[in-house]
Order: structure tokens, then C-alpha cells, then sequence
């Protein structure tokens, strides 16, 4: 009995966690176009609802009453499968984002690392959906994104290394609250920078949309899939985009910290703080979208291996040294 | 605590069918799928007696970046016809004496293993090791690798370079007539270096890109 209460206890807590991710989903859907549109010089969705904000709540509506179709040719138990992956790892990745000191699902020691390796797997769902679909433009596209996303989740290890020199744990509450007295964008920006396109390259955002690049690919990976299941991929790909905000926010922006320790500043809770960084990195994903053509992918390439993997990698030389030097290595 | 045998067994039986299904099955990816499917259950087992660090190092190296070429190599080339070969053929036989002689050495190595634990328990006694003290999995790994074996740390990393190096070195080629294009030129690129005003003659045209 009293086992089974521990349970209903976390399955509650896992709800409460998961529907505000799942509803801000839907939101940012909405904001990214309006961003998109607002830069444009067009109105975007502004129908539905107030400001459109049901815009994709009418969306959703289409999808789930609309055929899902399974090509005959396709390798079925893994076409259905790749949603459900892409979904599932895009999800469970919020268990260890901190919101607040306390607030914290699962405050495991490793917790950047659970991060790094949720969003590595997150390559399994194209390229299950690429390939399952038999077809020649969805495995160019995961195909692509394959390549894509290993190359630049090496940068972005490099990237993590540094901030973990500073910080000597593996904790996200710990990265926080190391930022204390200064948020580690001032001292690391480049790597900001560089983490911030890495990000938009390991979602395949625009400008590094390649596997969906829908003038060559049609619609890449999610070419065959239609209904739900496509609504499921379109749905992991943005809780995907939200969590990277969410790590931005983390190793760079102070976490749930609010930007000065005054006192009017320090009530609102760090749940807030947490979602206005996370927003602020989203509008400038989703600027970034409006304003930037899209990458060759040789260009791609090279971007990752010959500029950002040996940047980064100097950094933590230096970043290393510095610490070294001045006798600041975080030491417990 | 069966909360935790609930959990250990579930693990163990996946990683173990999935084994399994890595050699039985016919096609070649979903054996690369059953593969990724032993290597998260087993870090799932690392992670259940206390080494996260472990577990969560191979999920990233093994699931995030190893398996993921497998899945290229075994998507790009088609292996899935060979290996239904091996399977209906008779060149299966030849593989068998090989296969036989290195599950025999395994075996026998699992064996002195155990046999050793069994035997000299004390030397495995977990409350010796540094893990059981108040510092973390992470903290007490890295103290070890970097001080008491770190030329051996080293060493292995040169390796895996010397590796890498021979790797790129074998399969580097030099291809002629392919046209490569440089940043630094496009970028510094003038306007009096791509235009030319030219007076065009009727009926006779211009000649462009000699």
C-alpha cells in the first residue's frame, strides 16, 4: 500500500511536469510563427482564438481526425515506432531540468549527462522514421540528419566540458547555483555563441534544416507520415527545440537565478526566471529562422568540424589554464 | 528492495532476449536496433548498482555515437542480402569453428571471473573500494584515472588517436578533376573580378567560361 502511494506520488508529479511542457509545446508553435510572420512583415496565425493563440490547438484537432496512412512497402513495426521515440526522448528529458531549487523532478548527480545522452539519442527516431518509410527522400533526409547531429554533438560535449570546469559537478542544480555571482555567459561567451548555433544544427533548425529541406527533400524524414504520427514528430521536434533552450538557459543564464540578487527580484519564483530565459533563447531560435538562408550542407560540414569542434576545443584549453593558473579549479 | 529485483530482472531479461535477437534475427538492421536496445538495458543495470557514471558514458559513446554508424554502415551498404545467405546457405559452416573457439575463450574468461569472486571474496569487497565513501561515482572515477593510472589513461587515448589517424590515413585518396571551392576566394571576391561589360556584336554572341 504504502508502495503504491510513492507511486501515484510520482505519477502526479510526472503530470504536472509533463502538461505544461506539452501545452508551452503547442504555445511556442504559436509564437515561432508569429515571430516568423512579425519579421516577414505578414500577420501570421491571428484567427483563432485570441491572437490565434488556438491556432495550434485547431491544428492538433486536424491531425488526430485524419487518416493515418502506413505505406504498404514500409517496414512497419519501426515506422510506428519512430513518433513514439522521437516523442518519448523529448520528454523524458525534462525529468532533470531544474526549475527551482527544490523544484526538481529527479535530482540526479549526473544530471548534464543524462541531458547530453537523451538529446544524442534523439537521432533514433529520424532515422527509424527515414528508413522504415522505404522510400528514397525521407533516408536522404535521415540520413542527413544522422551526419548532422553526431557532428554537432561533439561540439556541444566540448561546449559542456568547459562550463563543467568552472562549475566541478555533474549536478544541473549545482551549474546554477555556481553561477551565483555571475552568469557564465560574461566569462564563456563564445561559447555561448557557439552553443547556441550548435543547438539550432542538433535540431535541425533553420538555417541547418537539411533533412527536412523541403526544396530538395520534399519533407525529409517525415515525407510518408501523415495524421498523428506526423503530428507526434512536429510535437518532439519542438519539445526538442524547448529543451535546448532550457540547457542554454542552464549552463549559460543562471537557470531558475534571477539576473540580479536585489530583493524585489529575488520573490519571483525561479520557475519564472527559468521560463522567461527559456522564451528569450526561443524568439531568437525563432528569428534566426526568419533571417538566415539555408546552409550548403558541405558548408554544414565544415562549420562543425573545421571551425566549431576546434574552437571549442581551445577554449577548454585556455578555460583549463586560466583556472589552473589562478588557483580557481573548483575543488570539494 | 523488490521494487529493485522487479527492476533488475526486467533489465537482465531484455538485454538477454535482445542479445539473442541481435544474432537470430534475419534482417540486419533490426539486429542493429536489437544491438541499441542490449546497450540501453545494460547501462539501465549500470546505472541500477550505482555506477551512473558509467551507465550515462554508454548511453552517450555507445547508443549516441557507435551504434549510429553501425546503423549508417548497415543502412548503406546491403549487408541484409548476405546475411539471409548465411542463414539458408551451407557457407554458414565455414563461421561456425570461429564462432565456437571465441564463445569458449569468453566463457572461460566469464568463468575465471566468477571463480575468483567466489573464491577470494574480499578482494571484490565493494566496502574497500573507493565507491563507498561519501564522494560521488564521477568524483571518485576521475580521482582514481587521473592520479594512480594515469599513464595507463594516457596511454589508451594515444591509441585510439594512432587508431583514428591509421583510419583516415587508409581511406584518404587523392581525387583528381574534382572541383573544390575556397571561402576565402568567394568571400573576397570584387565586383571588377566577376563582371565585365562587354559590347555584344548581333548573330555572333559572346564566348563565356573558357
Amino acid at each position: 500500500m504504502e508502495y503504491l502511494s510513492i507511486v501515484f506520488q510520482e505519477v502526479y508529479k510526472i503530470l504536472f511536469l509533463l502538461v505544461p511542457v506539452l501545452v508551452s509545446v503547442a504555445m511556442i508553435v504559436w509564437l515561432d510563427r508569429r515571430v516568423w510572420a512579425f519579421v516577414q512583415k505578414r500577420q501570421g496565425p491571428n484567427v483563432v482564438g485570441p491572437f490565434g493563440l488556438l491556432q495550434s490547438l485547431a491544428d492538433a484537432l486536424k491531425y488526430i481526425f485524419k487518416e493515418v496512412i502506413i505505406p504498404s512497402s514500409s517496414n512497419k513495426v519501426i515506422f510506428i515506432l519512430a513518433p513514439i521515440v522521437t516523442m518519448t526522448l523529448a520528454l523524458i528529458a525534462w525529468a532533470v531540468i531544474p526549475f527551482s531549487a527544490t523544484q526538481v523532478l529527479a535530482d540526479i548527480n549526473v544530471g548534464i549527462l543524462y541531458l547530453f545522452a537523451v538529446s544524442s539519442l534523439g537521432v533514433y527516431g529520424i532515422i527509424m522514421g527515414g528508413w522504415a518509410s522505404n522510400s528514397k527522400y525521407p533516408f536522404l533526409g535521415a540520413i542527413r540528419s544522422a551526419a548532422q547531429m553526431v557532428s554537432y554533438e561533439v561540439s556541444i560535449g566540448v561546449i559542456i566540458i568547459n562550463v563543467l570546469l568552472c562549475v566541478g559537478s555533474l549536478n544541473l542544480n549545482d551549474i546554477v547555483i555556481a553561477q551565483q555571482n555571475m552568469w557564465f555567459v560574461i566569462p564563456l561567451f563564445p561559447m555561448f555563441v557557439i552553443f547556441f548555433i550548435s543547438a539550432l544544427a542538433e535540431t535541425n533548425r533553420p538555417p541547418f534544416d537539411l533533412p527536412e529541406a523541403e526544396a530538395e527533400l520534399v519533407a525529409g524524414y517525415q515525407t510518408e507520415y501523415s495524421g498523428m504520427m506526423y503530428a507526434m514528430f512536429w510535437l518532439g521536434e519542438y519539445a526538442n527545440i524547448l529543451l535546448m533552450c532550457a540547457m542554454g538557459a542552464i549552463l549559460f543564464l543562471g537557470g531558475w537565478m534571477s539576473p540580479i540578487d536585489v530583493y524585489p527580484f529575488t520573490l519571483v519564483p525561479g520557475a519564472i526566471w527559468l521560463i522567461l530565459k527559456i522564451l528569450l533563447l526561443f524568439i531568437l531560435f525563432a528569428l534566426v529562422k526568419a533571417i538566415v538562408p539555408r546552409y550548403r550542407y558541405d558548408q554544414l560540414m565544415r562549420l562543425g568540424w573545421k571551425v566549431f569542434l576546434p574552437l571549442s576545443l581551445i577554449w577548454v584549453v585556455l578555460t583549463a589554464s586560466y583556472l589552473f593558473y589562478f588557483n580557481l579549479l573548483p575543488v570539494n | 528492495m523488490i521494487a529493485h529485483a522487479i527492476f533488475f530482472y526486467t533489465f537482465s531479461l531484455i538485454a538477454v532476449v535482445s542479445a539473442i535477437m541481435v544474432t537470430a534475427s534475419k534482417n540486419t538492421v533490426h539486429s542493429v536496433f536489437f544491438l541499441i536496445l542490449d546497450f540501453i538495458s545494460i547501462s539501465c543495470l549500470f546505472i541500477m548498482i550505482g555506477a551512473e557514471f558509467l551507465g550515462m558514458i554508454m548511453l552517450i559513446v555507445y547508443v549516441g555515437a557507435v551504434a549510429v554508424l553501425f546503423l549508417f554502415v548497415v543502412m548503406m551498404l546491403n549487408v541484409a542480402q548476405q546475411k539471409n545467405q548465411w542463414f539458408a546457405g551451407k557457407q554458414s559452416s565455414k563461421h561456425i569453428p570461429v564462432g565456437l573457439i571465441i564463445s569458449t575463450l569468453i566463457f572461460v574468461e566469464v568463468i575465471i571471473v566468477i571463480g575468483g569472486w567466489k573464491y577470494k571474496p574480499e578482494i571484490f569487497d565493494i566496502n574497500n573500494s573507493l565507491a563507498s565513501k561519501s564522494v560521488s561515482n564521477t568524483h571518485s572515477l576521475g580521482q582514481v584515472l587521473y592520479t594512480d593510472y594515469i599513464h595507463v589513461f594516457q596511454i589508451s587515448g594515444m591509441i585510439l588517436l594512432v587508431a583514428m589517424v591509421g583510419a583516415i590515413v587508409l581511406t584518404f585518396r587523392q581525387r583528381s578533376g574534382v572541383k573544390k571551392q575556397s571561402y576565402i576566394k568567394q568571400i573576397s571576391r570584387e565586383r571588377a573580378e566577376g563582371v565585365e561589360v562587354l559590347e555584344v556584336q548581333s548573330n555572333k554572341g559572346v564566348k563565356i567560361d573558357d
